[in-house]
């Protein structure tokens, strides 16, 4: 028996090999693997979708992998349920959290693992038990609050109280700082630091590179739902992680600077000067939850103009974006396109007075699924394509034909529903709609995401394409090489304002980074 | 003397009320659309009054009308969350099941499509409106029960604990290992039972069994259940005000202040006015009439 | 997803064309499948109920069809009963494209038929048909359409659900209307108005002399009318683009500058008005005067109607042809089993369709 134990201290903590994962026709993890060591902090980091998630709700037993090795301080745990994750001390705090927000604190954490008093909830020794947990670990919140009151940084303590009491010896973190302002992340590395000299196991999910060099003891590097690296943090460096991360794309991310330079285009100092076509002053925004998520922004864009926003996700980005387009209450400010005060406008008001958008979420917003290509082409302008009340059918067909062939959509038949292509043929719809439109300005929001590199490549043509024209287009990108390809001025957005602007010619990865991270509070230290 | 004999009248018009509320409470706080009341009351009806029948007992026929109140309100959750079916869709089909089904064997059984012939029951048939009636009904006494042990069960206890998070949050819930759908399972066999028991209430306070003999009344728990903001005792309350509106019509009959039709008006447009919010928005379980996953 | 980047593109091509049209054979199994299952669990249940009753369900189902289409008179109730259920099974269908569940048929059809009553009751007796058709057409579309644009706007202004508020407005509509005729409108010892004699509506035993004692009506061909209508506004026009956008993906028809609010409200009250406009065929095709309850439940199984009929007018008006066959097969074999009998069979149609529906999909998404 002690044998046992012993060979299963020398084991790894984690050991994930060549694990499957698929939904449907998406492979999330096509021969993952991961190894982490006991009483490290180990940094899981990939771009968006590149399957980081996924892989850890399969170790959190939340998904059964369909192949692959699993163990878990060396004992198999190959398609566990989240109870045995649970009782062999694997936790998950998930990006969204998992908490019942009609149940207090105590109540969550406790979930599932009640504590009676003959058959009755014992509140009053759970509301102990966590509040000697949270004092124990430093992670303050009042036990018996309603967890919809919690603001989201105390219901992420809520979320890693709720593992640690299940007794997790080892804590998987998914995107934990997303949701926090820079004083919570400090605590929560403070917290992480604490558990990792109690020996217990962090694994931490993340695309930011300065969260990895500060936290980190290891790295994995995940790319299209593969492992592609293992690196010691104090080995390695941000570049070199990044390099990584985008592998492949790297290179794509060079031939778009080599494509075309930017800072070359001698005009870009005197176009700024003129009228803008698109001019926001002041705008505020707020979020789902009423917060404010953007914060008093002002900027312009001239013609022939591409302004790129450069950002970590959730800084404020995609509520801009749907307020300038008119699917988001403006809470102050104005927005005008060429003149023209579009702020009290409906989306197909700013359609006609020349506002064209290609959103963030092309499966919720850009596109009806089950819609034709036909149909999905002429979406947000069918009031343009009609004879009486009647839609003039004709035109449609015409249109899809003259664009599937202009964009290359594949299959090239009009009536398939747009649910069966690919999702560059997809995004295709979306942009041939959107830039053969009559429009002045452009809104493009991750223009290529989850599109394959070919792809890419057209559609950033098409962009710097309707540059040339003399279009005003805003760019907001998860992909630095892309802003830094395409833009002609650069901003940063972090907490809902931009920490900074500049033209392309000063941008750079690492000019840009600190901004990004908050790191560079006010000016000056760009340059 | 009139006040007692309107609040046992009262009582009496709303025990049926309070079970069907009951368990509607506990089906839609589990995320499971409770539209199929009528029919789960119906069919304890139905099954309550046979098995008195058969049996000679009434307590024989309480068993009966649980088994038949559960057994169509398992019917309704495994198609709602083994095959993943509309719950709207199915609720209704569900009603018009029972009011089939329950004619059907009544011709099979009774040879009649109208009524059962006599079964045994609580209380005397024609039992006055003094309080002694109150005593030979058992189910009047359980009904008032079940408001507080509902209201036990789900504040207070694991079980209650999993089917409030279930069906706000069943994510949530499947992460920390509870098993969603047999919390839900269990939510809807408690919900049968309880709207069983609210049919067997009439049909063995009448010593009959009569077609459609629910009229409308699971439809009246389960605004009441809209109205309480899905909480036993808020629920219970709202089962009270419905019955006591109905008693005041009754009791007011000869003299025609009010038409009948607008005293039965008010649960339905109470609820229709908590929903729009007027007063402070009755705001539904969050992951109500979604299927797990 | 990347077929087109990683073999050669005339492969690809095909490839993707394939599936293309495996999609679409796809989408019409969708359609289909579930329907023939159901039918199939239906035999199954009708089989073990008539076994029950000791009757031998072969018999008990040729019964049934001669009962319904093995003759004129009852071809003609089949075709009336299935004319409201068309009405019904459009208003179910048209809300359920704007992703709305209208569980008020049952009261828009009654304040449909309510309505019409009432102005045929003010109009001059003798005017004929022709004339009176539209304005009673009007009169129903307003009366079902303002029972269910009230859910709609209750909506889309306040976030009310509509499935809870329909049902409500269902007893509340009906107690209303209940309360005029028995208050205030009877013909002593009925529940009835008295007779309308405005404009009646002729019966089809007026053409064809087979259908004599049936109550089929010309109203059957308004009905067949409503469902071209529906399905060219639908599939035709820009609202009926925007309304199905809606249906499917709120968020992408507001992206798309659709007014998501007010096509919830117009859905509703359109729904409505297609509800009322069946009341005509009882009132004034049939009776000649409004009687209170007459829906009887033909708004209810307008849900069932649009569930099976998948929400195409097409598929509607089949789906109401066989409904409304069970129906009045139900009173052909009453003799040897209870007409009830297919009340539970409409039912576990329903049930069955609606858990076979998201079953089918999987298998038919996992299949490609």
């Amino acid at each position: 028996m002690s044998g046992v134990e012993s060979n299963a201290t020398a084991a790894p903590a984690i050991r994930l090999a060549d694990i499957h994962k698929s939904f449907g026709p998406v492979l999330a993890n096509r021969g993952a693997s991961l190894e982490v060591a006991r009483g490290e902090i180990h940094a899981l980091v990939g771009e968006n979708g590149a399957g980081k998630s996924t892989l850890m709700r399969v170790l959190s037993g939340m998904y059964a992998a369909e192949s692959g090795v699993m163990e878990v301080n060396g004992r198999d745990a190959a398609g566990w349920s989240t109870a045995a994750a649970i009782d062999a001390g694997v936790g998950m705090v998930h990006q969204h959290f998992m908490l019942v927000p009609t149940l207090t604190v105590a109540e969550n954490v406790t979930l599932g693992r009640e504590l009676t008093k003959n058959g009755q909830l014992d509140r009053h020794r759970a509301e102990r038990e966590v509040a000697e947990l949270s004092r124990a670990t430093g992670l303050a919140v009042r036990p018996e609050r309603l967890v919809a009151d919690l603001s989201v940084g105390e219901a992420q303590r809520v979320e890693i109280l709720k593992t640690l009491y299940r007794g997790a010896k080892i804590l998987i973190l998914d995107e934990p700082t997303a949701v926090l302002s820079p004083p919570e992340i400090a605590e929560l590395w403070q917290v992480l630091r604490q558990m990792r000299a109690r020996g217990e196991t962090i694994v931490l999910i993340t695309h930011k590179l300065d969260e990895v060099m500060e936290i980190s003891d290891a790295i994995t590097v995940m790319r299209h739902g593969r492992t592609v690296g293992h690196l010691n943090t104090s080995e390695t460096t941000p570049a070199e992680i990044a390099k990584a991360m985008v592998g492949r794309d790297v290179q794509l991310a060079m031939n778009y600077l080599a494509e075309q330079r930017p800072a070359e285009r001698t005009d870009s100092g005197h176009v700024t000067e003129s009228t803008p076509l698109l001019e926001v002053r002041n705008l505020v925004v707020n979020d789902v939850r009423r917060l404010t998520a953007v914060d008093a922004v002002s900027f312009g864009i001239a013609a022939g103009e591409i302004l790129g926003i450069a950002g970590v996700e959730g800084n404020g980005q995609t509520e801009l974006l749907e307020a300038l387009a008119g699917l988001r209450e403006v809470r102050g400010g104005t927005i005008e396109i060429a003149r023209r005060d579009v702020t009290p406008l409906s989306v197909k008001e700013r359609g006609d007075a020349g506002l064209s958008h290609i959103p963030e979420d092309r499966h919720a917003r850009g596109l009806i699924l089950d819609y034709s290509i036909a149909e999905n082409l002429i979406l947000g302008q069918q009031h343009r394509f009609t004879r009486g009340v009647r839609l003039d059918n004709e035109r449609i067909q015409e249109n899809a034909r003259v664009q599937i062939d202009a964009f290359d959509i594949r299959p090239p038949d009009a009536s398939v529903p747009a649910r069966a292509l690919s999702g560059g043929n997809q995004q295709k719809i979306v942009i041939a709609r959107e830039m053969s439109r009559a429009f002045q300005v452009l809104l493009a929001a991750q223009p290529t995401r989850g599109v394959d590199v070919g792809a890419i490549e057209f559609i950033h043509a098409r962009l710097r394409e309707a540059r040339d024209a003399g279009k005003a287009i805003l760019l907001v990108s998860a992909d630095l090489a892309e802003i830094l390809a395409l833009s002609d001025r650069i901003a940063v957005m972090y907490g809902g304002k931009f920490a900074t602007v500049m033209p392309r010619s000063q941008a750079s990865e690492e000019v840009l980074g600190p901004y990004m991270t908050g790191a560079t509070s006010g000016r000056g230290h760009a340059a | 003397m009139i006040i007692i004999a309107f609040l046992v009248q009262t009582l009496r018009i709303a025990i049926p009320y309070l079970f069907a509320a009951i368990g509607g409470v506990v089906s839609e706080r589990s995320g499971l659309i409770a539209i199929g009341l009528e029919g789960y009351m119906l069919s304890g009806a139905f099954c309550g009054a046979l098995a008195s029948y058969y049996s000679g007992s009434a307590w024989v026929g309480l068993l009966g009308a649980m088994a038949g109140g559960i057994a169509v309100a398992l019917l309704y959750a495994v198609t709602v969350i083994r095959f993943r079916a509309d719950q709207v869709v199915v609720g209704i089909a569900i009603n018009l099941l029972v009011i089939g089904a329950t004619r059907f064997f009544l011709r099979l059984a009774f040879h009649s499509s109208a009524n059962s012939p006599r079964v045994p029951g609580f209380g005397a048939e024609q039992s006055g409106t003094g309080v002694g009636a109150l005593a030979h009904n058992p189910l009047i006494w359980w009904g008032i029960f079940a408001v507080p042990l509902m209201s036990w069960s789900l504040y207070r206890t694991p079980i209650g604990l999993w089917i409030r998070a279930v069906g706000e949050h069943p994510a949530a819930a499947s992460s920390v290992g509870i098993r969603v759908n047999r919390v839900r399972y269990v939510a809807a066999a408690w919900s049968g039972m309880f709207a069983g028991l609210g049919g067997a209430y009439l049909a063995l306070d009448q010593h009959q069994f009569s077609a459609e003999m629910t009229a409308g009344r699971g439809f009246i728990a389960l605004a009441a259940v809209i109205f309480g903001r899905w909480d036993p005792f808020r629920a219970a309350l709202a089962c009270l005000l419905f019955a006591a509106a109905e008693t005041l019509q009754i009791q007011l009959q000869g003299a025609q202040i009010i038409p009948s039709q607008f005293v039965e008006m008010i649960p339905y447009v109470l609820t229709i006015v908590a929903l729009a919010g007027v007063v402070g928005r009755a705001v539904p379980p969050a992951a109500l009439g979604k299927v797990a996953e | 997803m990347s077929t087109t980047s990683t073999t050669d593109t005339t492969t690809s091509h095909r490839v993707v064309t394939v599936a293309a049209s495996a999609a679409r054979r796809a989408a019409l199994e969708e359609a289909i499948l579930p329907a023939i299952v159901a039918l199939l669990v239906a035999a199954i249940v009708g089989d073990i109920l008539i076994l029950s009753f000791g009757q031998n369900p072969g018999t008990v189902y040729r019964l049934l069809l001669e009962g319904t289409w093995g003759n004129a008179y009852g071809l003609g109730q089949v075709l009336y009963k299935a004319t409201t259920l068309s009405f019904t099974g459009l208003a179910v269908a048209v809300g359920l494209r704007a992703g709305l569940f209208n569980i008020g048929a049952e009261s828009q059809l009654a304040a449909g038929g309510f309505a019409a009553a009432m102005v045929g009751l003010i109009l001059p007796s003798g005017l004929p048909a022709l004339v009176t058709l539209p304005v009673y057409l009007v009169a129903a579309a307003i009366g079902g359409g303002v029972v269910g644009g009230i859910p709609g706007v209750l909506k889309a202004r306040f976030g009310a659900h509509e499935v809870i508020t329909t049902i409500m407005l269902n007893f509340v509509v009906l107690a209303l209307l209940n309360y005029f005729v028995a208050a205030h409108m009877r013909v002593a010892d009925s529940l009835h108005t008295a007779e309308i004699h405005a404009g009646a509506l002729p019966p089809l035993s007026a053409f064809v002399s087979g259908f004599h004692g049936s109550a089929a009506n010309v109203v059957i061909l308004v009905a067949l009318l409503a469902a071209i209508v529906t399905g060219w506004f639908l599939f035709r026009t820009r609202r009926g683009f925007e309304l199905r956008a809606t249906g499917l993906q709120p968020l992408a028809a507001e992206y798309g500058g659709v007014d998501v609010r007010s096509v919830w409200w117009r859905a509703m009250a359109l729904s409505g008005a297609l509800a009322g406009m069946g009341g005509l065929n009882y009132v004034l095709g049939y009776k000649h005067y409004y009687e209170d309850a007459f829906a009887s439940g033909a708004g209810f199984l307008g849900i069932a109607v649009a569930i099976v009929g998948r929400n195409h007018p097409l598929g509607v008006v089949l789906a109401a042809l066989v409904f409304a066959t069970m129906s009045q097969g139900g009173l052909a074999v009453n003799a040897v089993v209870p007409k009830q009998m297919v009340d539970v069979l409409q039912a576990v149609v329903i049930i069955a369709v609606a858990a076979s529906v998201p079953e089918v999909r999987r298998m038919l998404r996992r299949g490609r």
